[in-house]
């Protein structure tokens, strides 16, 4: 007995220690870049291809590149020629918005800040008064954007360039999210006036592709609308991306909400919760967590299918690049143009990503969520 | 319809907490419980028990109107349950409900576990609910783990916090559906422990379980069921040692052996 006893005791002071080779930067290099023959023939291999290209990019992103400059012609350097972002950058984040007035979505750029940051991160300074500040924001900015209380009046078909992608992208991820929740909820409702409509809508716009969703929003909306009504193009594209992403969202949230088992909605019954706070307290929060992954997967691609804004006749980023390529000042500048415009989409959207990292890291951290 | 002396060993609660009269109820065509007719008075225990697929979990949960019936009668406390919704819920706030799988919610802490309830369905304020909740943690025997997730808490503890939540509103009634059968052996007992001490503190108390000891310590009654039928009902001395009719006695040494 005594002898067993110390055995163990021995044991546990060997396994105190791990091997040296398997921590620090030694232990991970080997661990996993060279712990098998075919993971170390994919090492060598990548590390060529990286040495080959990062140097090349480099030289010409940087080295060789040349930032000054009227117009091509001025651009002698094998490298990029950068000379344009000089002379366009205003164009390119604000579109056809006149100079003078720029000052105004920058300030509303700004603003989004404290408002959004309260609802990404929790125990934020000054939260409670800034999720107040938020639910003002809308009303704010669009004062800013489009005039009125005492700012002149600036007609939407001037809105362009970077700034109308993040309008419409985060206007139509504010407003998918809570649609797709009821579309989820719906869809799997007792009443079957509510389940066919849902089931209606949802399939109805994921079948269709959103761009031919833009082409007949000036013919589809107008049905639901009073005569008298017509709407603006930026909001017509608002309310067509919003319904693309709310279907796909939907059926995110249902596939969440199908995982929870019956009996988390019978014990919130049992307790006496209402539909509302049963769903509200209990159910969403826990489908909305399992579906992170698939939520935020949506919304970059709603992000990035801003740039169909394009076919209703408006300039975001991408159709500002456009333009300035067929332009002879700047033409044959493509892979400067379009690398400039993929970076502003990568920042965007490789920041979304992290951030649902980060927070599903952050939820697993309370603990393991099984039932 | 019950037995003289278990009318005397409550003498000063007669009212009928729960009034079931000839509860009929069918899944599609299968017909679960059958002409069911049972009144439970305020304090009564009642251990309900029989083979796997009788219809005992189906029985309590038409308590609270999880599962619907479809003729017969059900009224808690006077309330009679039908599709009305303004009675369902009464009823709900009157009756705990503790099930084989806790059903815990597992995003919320154990307090907050607790709270919700009270705090949504009593309209309780927040400071009162945790009070509430903190001294039902401590009877259950845990009041250390309440910051704590039901992930990070054994299934034993995990029941006791489910014990807790449902007397944090405080019900009139409290239903459990095979407590213990999800639990290791070892934890058992101390889920059992908490539901003597409930039992002891007057509670009203119906109990679809295979504990026979908790049965023949605590029951005033035990139910036998078997296809959807109430087969018969005695005291627990009664029911062990002079079982009435055949299929009690072969469920009876069934369960006895092991
Ligand atoms: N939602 C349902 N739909 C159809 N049939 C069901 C449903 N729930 C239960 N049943 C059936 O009703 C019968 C009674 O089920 P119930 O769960 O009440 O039995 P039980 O006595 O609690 O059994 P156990 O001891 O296994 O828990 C079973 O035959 C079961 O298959
Ligand atoms: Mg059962």
């Amino acid at each position: 007995m005594g002898s067993a006893k110390t055995n163990i005791r021995n044991s546990k002071t060997i396994r105190k220690t791990p091997p040296i080779a398997s921590t620090g930067s030694i232990g991970w290099i080997r661990k996993n870049l060279f712990s098998s023959i075919p993971n170390t023939i994919l090492t060598v291999i990548s590390v060529y291809f990286l040495a080959t290209i990062i140097p090349v990019a480099f030289d010409w992103a940087f080295i060789s590149s040349q930032a000054s400059g009227e117009n091509r012609f001025s651009c002698s350097s094998s490298g990029a020629c950068w000379a344009w972002i000089d002379q366009r950058w205003g164009q390119f984040l604000f579109g056809f918005y006149p100079e003078s007035e720029r000052w105004r979505p920058a300030v509303a750029f700004i603003l989004l800040i404290p408002a959004i940051l309260p609802w990404l991160i929790e125990d934020f300074f000054w939260q409670r008064y800034l999720r107040v500040f938020s639910i003002a924001y809308p009303v704010v900015a669009t004062i800013l954007l489009v005039g009125g209380a005492g700012l002149p009046e600036i007609p939407t078909d001037k809105f362009g360039g970077f700034m109308l992608n993040l309008i419409v992208g985060l206007s139509g991820i504010v407003l998918s999210l809570p649609i797709g929740v009821m579309l989820a909820l719906g869809r799997r409702s007792k009443l079957p006036l509510i389940r066919y409509l849902c089931i209606g809508f949802i399939e109805t716009v994921r079948g269709l592709p959103l761009i031919a969703l833009l082409f007949v929003s000036n013919i589809l909306l107008p049905i639901f609308l009073p005569t008298d009504v017509t709407l603006d193009s930026v909001v017509r594209v608002i309310i067509m991306v919003t319904a693309f992403a709310a279907a796909y969202i939907a059926e995110v949230i249902r596939g969440g909400l199908q995982a929870i088992p019956s009996g988390q909605y019978e014990a919130a019954q049992a307790m006496g919760l209402t539909y509302f706070n049963s769903m509200r307290l209990v159910i969403l929060p826990q489908a909305l967590r399992i579906s992170i992954p698939g939520i935020v997967n949506t919304f970059i691609g709603l992000f990035k299918d801003t740039t169909l804004v394009i076919v209703i006749g408006l300039f975001d980023i991408l159709g500002i690049a456009n333009a300035m390529v067929s332009n002879p000042d700047w033409m044959g500048l493509s892979t400067e143009t379009y690398v400039f415009v993929a970076l502003f989409f990568f920042v965007v959207c490789f920041s979304m990503s992290r951030y649902s990292l980060w927070l599903e890291r952050r939820l697993e951290k309370k603990g393991p969520h099984e039932w | 319809m019950v037995s003289g002396n278990i009318e005397d060993k409550h003498t000063f609660q007669k009212k009928a907490f729960i009034e079931i009269t000839n509860l009929n109820k069918w899944f599609q065509d299968f017909h679960v419980l059958k002409d069911i007719s049972l009144s439970v008075k305020q304090g009564e225990k009642i251990v309900i028990c029989g083979p796997s697929g009788s219809g005992k979990s189906t029985l309590i949960r038409c308590i609270n109107y999880i599962e619907e019936h479809q003729t017969g009668e059900i009224c808690v406390d006077g309330i009679e349950l039908k599709g009305d919704l303004k009675n369902i819920d009464s009823v709900r706030r009157e009756v705990g409900m503790v099930f084989q799988s806790f059903n815990l919610f597992p995003h919320l802490t154990v307090l907050e576990n607790c709270t919700l309830a009270p705090i949504w369905v009593r309209k309780t304020s927040h400071a009162e609910a945790k009070e509430i909740a903190m001294q039902y943690l401590e009877k259950v025997k845990i009041p250390e783990q309440a910051e704590k997730y039901p992930g990070q808490l054994s299934g034993g503890q995990q029941q006791r916090v489910a014990i807790a939540r449902s007397l944090c509103m405080q019900p009139k009634i409290m239903l459990f559906d095979e407590p213990t059968s999800a639990l290791d052996p070892e934890m058992i007992k101390e889920v059992l422990d908490v539901m003597v001490d409930l039992a002891d503190s007057g509670m009203t108390m119906l109990v679809v379980t295979h504990e026979m000891g908790f049965a023949s310590q605590v029951a005033d009654r035990i139910i036998f069921m078997d296809e959807g039928r109430i087969i018969e009902q005695n005291t627990p001395n009664v029911f062990f040692e002079n079982p009435k009719s055949e299929r009690t006695r072969l469920f009876l040494s069934q369960i006895l052996s092991h």
